[in-house]
This record gives structure tokens, C-alpha cells and sequence, in this order.
């Protein structure tokens, strides 16, 4: 299993061919206190760059965008009673969607822990 | 941050309190606390919320001879509320009307006993001024305040935080205004708000204003609040934003403002119209007008939000209104919103559908506010 992250700060929990998605805890931090989560239903093969879902913080909506290529098999099915939990737990039961990857490759475009925190920091 | 936005005279207690700090209206600004935009918000609910809003503009008019009924009929030919029949210690709701009646800008006028405050919106604060320089020729002298600060302290406890600096304020009443000494410091106090709960409006001369601002926040019923909470905070009261839920195309009964123009100033009324665009004004009275500002209560979770189109059905057909305003509410526990609708859709209970993503979401117009005002009356 590895994480990965995007500069959009998007995190990816990867075992073999299927990741785990959400946002980063800074991610979670800038938005404010997140009170609406949505799939993109009309997307569920994507390719990176793609809006899979939207966030609505107090704030602002903003969309959460396929950080690989893949299929969304899954959406965490506790944020729609529950849409706080990506603000106390972003990084854990705040997960957004599974995704299948179809090309795998594109994961060495991804940082690693090490990278992703010298860029927010 | 751009180095040419202004600074409030609170700039630096801000960044001391750990504000996120954002451009408004050419002003370097709080947007939030580190507490954040829900806990300020249902703070100001439960206890009191402490706003800097210094960047509004604060003017002083004056009669040239004295005369505060001279300078009230000269404010009467701006705005078509009743000013003449204000009295000395009240503060009433108004606005700017062009000559289509548009709304220029909304505003508090109050009767300081021989002047009175103007306090306007902060990015129509020079086009205010100017309407007023020569507007009110040749009986007022406009004087901007551009040396004080603006404090709002809001909330339910708020009566309780300021009767320890200023006791006699707890005799005040919704809309009363009066000067008085906050720890010896000369200010300006109004009852009224923009958040729909009890509380204040204290105007401070800049030099004192961070020490007043310290010993208010130093409360422990008090919290800073920034402006994504005060945008929050007005939304579920109901009140609109200038810019957003009005503008220089929206005439008061379009914008349901009715209640703000009183009868001296409508037809048959002691001085009728008189303002600037009062005979388009007047004949909506009479007539209607073919859009009306409602509340709006989508169903489900998703906030809908500013410029969201507005449909009859679930399906097809021309669009029937606009959001002008939507978020979700803190306290309402679901999203709130406002917008203009076609009159036909106007009424309490109608549903329609707003337009979000791409998917219509059913929507019912409702009464506003949408938590319980709680005013002192």
C-alpha cells in the first residue's frame, strides 16, 4: 500500500490496482468546514483532470478532480448523512471515492509524503 | 496581500487574533478566525460576536442653519423613506433610488439629536458622498467620518457585554441610537445589526478604536467574526446584500422592501414621492411589479448559490427567476438562499427548481428570515 499525493492536494491510499481518494488535511484546512459531498455521476470511467465529485465548504463549492486515469467503483457512502467528516477527518473516514486505475503509470507522476509537505509548507 | 488595500484601524488586532485576511471593497478585511466560519457563526447565535465593519462609510449631515427638518426634507429628496418623521435617538432603514427607482445603495439613517448619522455601504461609499454633496445643496453640510471605526457586537449576550462598559445601554431599544462614553472614549451607539439577533452598532474614533475593540473581545461571552460569517450570519435573517440582492436595476417592491418606505412617502401620504424615481416607485405600489425578491429553501444538502437560474419545472422551460444569495445556514442546518422570481411564482409555498451542475433541484419559496429574529422591540 502507498500514498500518494496531487498539487491539487488530493491524496491516494494505492493497493495494487484500486486507490483510496479524498483530500489532503490542508486541503480540508483552506475549505472551511464542508457541509455537502457529491459524486459526479455522469463520470464514472475518467480520465485525469476530470471532476469526479464537488465539495461545498460554508464558503464556496469546489470540484475534486481525477488525479489518475480509472473507473470510480465507489463512493463513501457516509458523506452524504455526514458530510463534516472530510473536515475532522480528511485523511481517514473523510475518504471520498475508490477509483480502479487503468493506467498505472501515471502514479510516478504523483509525490510522496516527503514532497507533497516541502510544497504546502 | 496587495499593498494598496486600505487598512481598518483594527488591522493589526486582526492579524494578532489569527484572521485570514482577503480583499472586500478595497479593504485588507478579516474573512474568518481561526475558530472558523460555522463556530463564529452559531457563536454569534448563542453568545455575542464581535465584527469590524470600519470599512462603511460614515457621514454626518448637518442642517446649514440648524434646522434638522430642513436637513430631513433634503435627505427625503434621495430616499423615499419617512426621515422628517424620525425622531431625535431613532435610526431607520433606507436607500438611494435613481431615477427608474433603482437602488443605489442601501443605508441607516439615525437622528442624533441635531444631525444625522449616515452610515453606508463600504464599496458605494464614494459614489454616496458625492450623491450627497450635491444632493442635499444648498441645505446640509456633508461631512464623511472618515476618522472613526465601526464595531457591530451581535448576539444574545451582547446586551450583557456592553452593560459592563456602558450601563444605560440596556435601556436602549431595537433602532434606538445615542452618543454615550465607552470607558471614556466618546461613541456613537445604535441598537441594530446585520446578523438578525439582538445587539449593536458602536461607531468609535479610530484612535480608540483598538482598545475598545480589545476590551470587547476579552469578554468571555465574545468571539471575533470575520465577513464569511457576517454574509452567513445576514443571509439566514433574511436581510439582503447591496450588489448581490440589490442593485441599481432593483426597485424596493421588486425587492420586498415595502416595509421600508412608510406611508408619509407613498400615495395619498403627507409627502408624497418626492425622491428620484418615485413615480415608477408609486405606480408598483399600485400595481405590482413583474419580479419579486422571495426566500428560497432547496431541498436536500446542496448549497444553491449566487446566479443559480431558476426554472417552473423539473424539466424544460423558460427560466423564471435568478439566486441572488444562497448558502448553507449554520443554525437553519440546511441551505438557505434568496432570489427574484416572476411575481406568478412569488407566493409563500411555490415550488420551482434551481438549476445546479447541470440538474434541476427542487426548491420552495418561504417566508425569511429563515431562524427567528430576535430583537429587543
Amino acid at each position: 500500500m502507498t500514498l500518494y499525493f496531487t498539487k491539487e492536494h488530493e491524496w491516494l491510499r494505492v493497493d495494487g490496482d484500486v486507490a483510496v481518494v479524498g483530500i489532503t488535511k490542508h486541503a480540508a484546512e483552506e475549505l472551511g468546514e464542508i457541509v455537502f459531498f457529491e459524486l459526479n455521476t455522469s463520470a464514472s470511467e475518467v480520465k485525469a483532470g476530470d471532476s469526479i465529485a464537488v465539495v461545498e465548504s460554508v464558503k464556496a463549492a469546489s470540484d475534486v478532480y481525477a488525479p489518475v486515469d480509472g473507473v470510480v467503483t465507489e463512493g463513501n457512502p457516509n458523506l452524504a448523512g455526514n458530510p463534516e467528516l472530510i473536515s475532522n477527518d480528511p485523511e481517514g473516514e473523510g475518504w471520498m471515492l475508490k477509483l480502479k486505475l487503468t493506467n498505472t503509470a501515471q502514479l510516478s507522476d504523483l509525490m510522496d509524503d516527503a514532497a507533497y509537505h516541502a510544497l504546502i509548507s | 496581500m496587495s499593498d494598496d488595500l486600505l487598512h481598518t484601524p483594527l488591522f493589526s488586532l486582526h492579524e494578532e487574533l489569527g484572521a485570514r485576511i482577503v480583499p472586500f471593497a478595497g479593504y485588507a478585511m478579516p474573512l474568518q478566525y481561526p475558530a472558523g466560519i460555522m463556530a463564529e457563526h452559531l457563536h454569534t447565535r448563542e453568545h455575542a460576536g464581535l465584527f469590524d465593519v470600519s470599512h462603511m462609510g460614515q457621514v454626518r449631515v448637518r442642517s446649514v442653519d440648524g434646522d434638522m427638518h430642513r436637513a430631513a426634507l433634503a435627505l427625503e429628496r434621495l430616499v423615499p423613506v419617512d426621515v422628517a418623521g424620525l425622531k431625535p435617538g431613532r435610526q431607520r432603514y433606507a436607500f438611494f433610488t435613481n431615477d427608474r427607482g433603482g437602488i443605489l445603495d442601501d443605508l441607516m439613517i439615525a437622528n442624533m439629536g441635531d444631525w444625522f448619522l449616515v452610515v453606508v455601504n463600504a464599496a458605494c461609499k464614494a459614489q454616496d458622498i458625492a450623491l450627497m454633496e450635491a444632493g442635499l445643496q444648498p441645505d446640509c453640510i456633508v461631512e464623511p467620518l472618515t476618522n472613526r471605526a465601526l464595531l457591530a457586537l451581535q448576539g444574545p449576550e451582547a446586551e450583557t457585554v456592553l452593560a459592563r462598559f456602558m450601563p444605560d445601554v440596556a435601556s436602549m431599544k431595537f433602532m434606538d441610537a445615542r452618543q454615550g462614553t465607552f470607558d471614556g472614549v466618546p461613541v456613537f451607539v445604535s441598537r441594530s445589526g446585520y446578523t438578525g439577533e439582538d445587539g449593536f452598532e458602536i461607531s468609535i474614533p479610530s484612535a480608540e478604536a483598538e482598545r475598545v475593540a480589545r476590551a470587547l473581545v476579552d469578554q468571555p461571552e465574545v468571539m471575533p467574526v470575520g465577513l464569511g460569517a457576517r454574509d452567513s450570519l445576514r443571509l439566514e435573517g433574511g436581510m439582503c446584500l447591496y450588489g448581490s440582492d440589490l442593485d441599481d436595476t432593483t426597485t424596493p417592491v421588486e425587492g420586498a422592501l415595502e416595509w421600508a418606505v412608510q406611508k408619509a412617502r407613498r400615495k395619498g401620504g403627507a409627502r408624497e414621492g418626492g425622491f428620484p424615481g418615485s413615480a415608477v416607485v408609486l405606480a408598483q405600489f399600485e400595481n405590482g411589479a413583474s419580479r419579486r425578491r422571495v426566500g428560497l429553501l432547496p431541498e436536500g444538502r446542496a448549497p444553491v448559490r449566487h446566479g443559480a437560474p431558476l426554472f417552473a419545472q423539473a424539466e424544460g422551460g423558460a427560466q423564471i427567476g435568478v439566486v441572488t444569495s444562497g448558502a448553507f445556514g449554520p443554525q437553519a442546518k440546511a441551505p438557505v438562499a434568496m432570489g427574484y422570481v416572476e411575481t406568478a411564482y412569488a407566493p409563500e409555498g411555490t415550488k420551482i427548481f434551481a438549476e445546479l451542475r447541470g440538474k434541476r433541484v427542487p426548491v420552495t419559496v418561504a417566508a425569511m428570515p429563515f431562524v427567528p429574529a430576535r430583537f429587543k422591540r
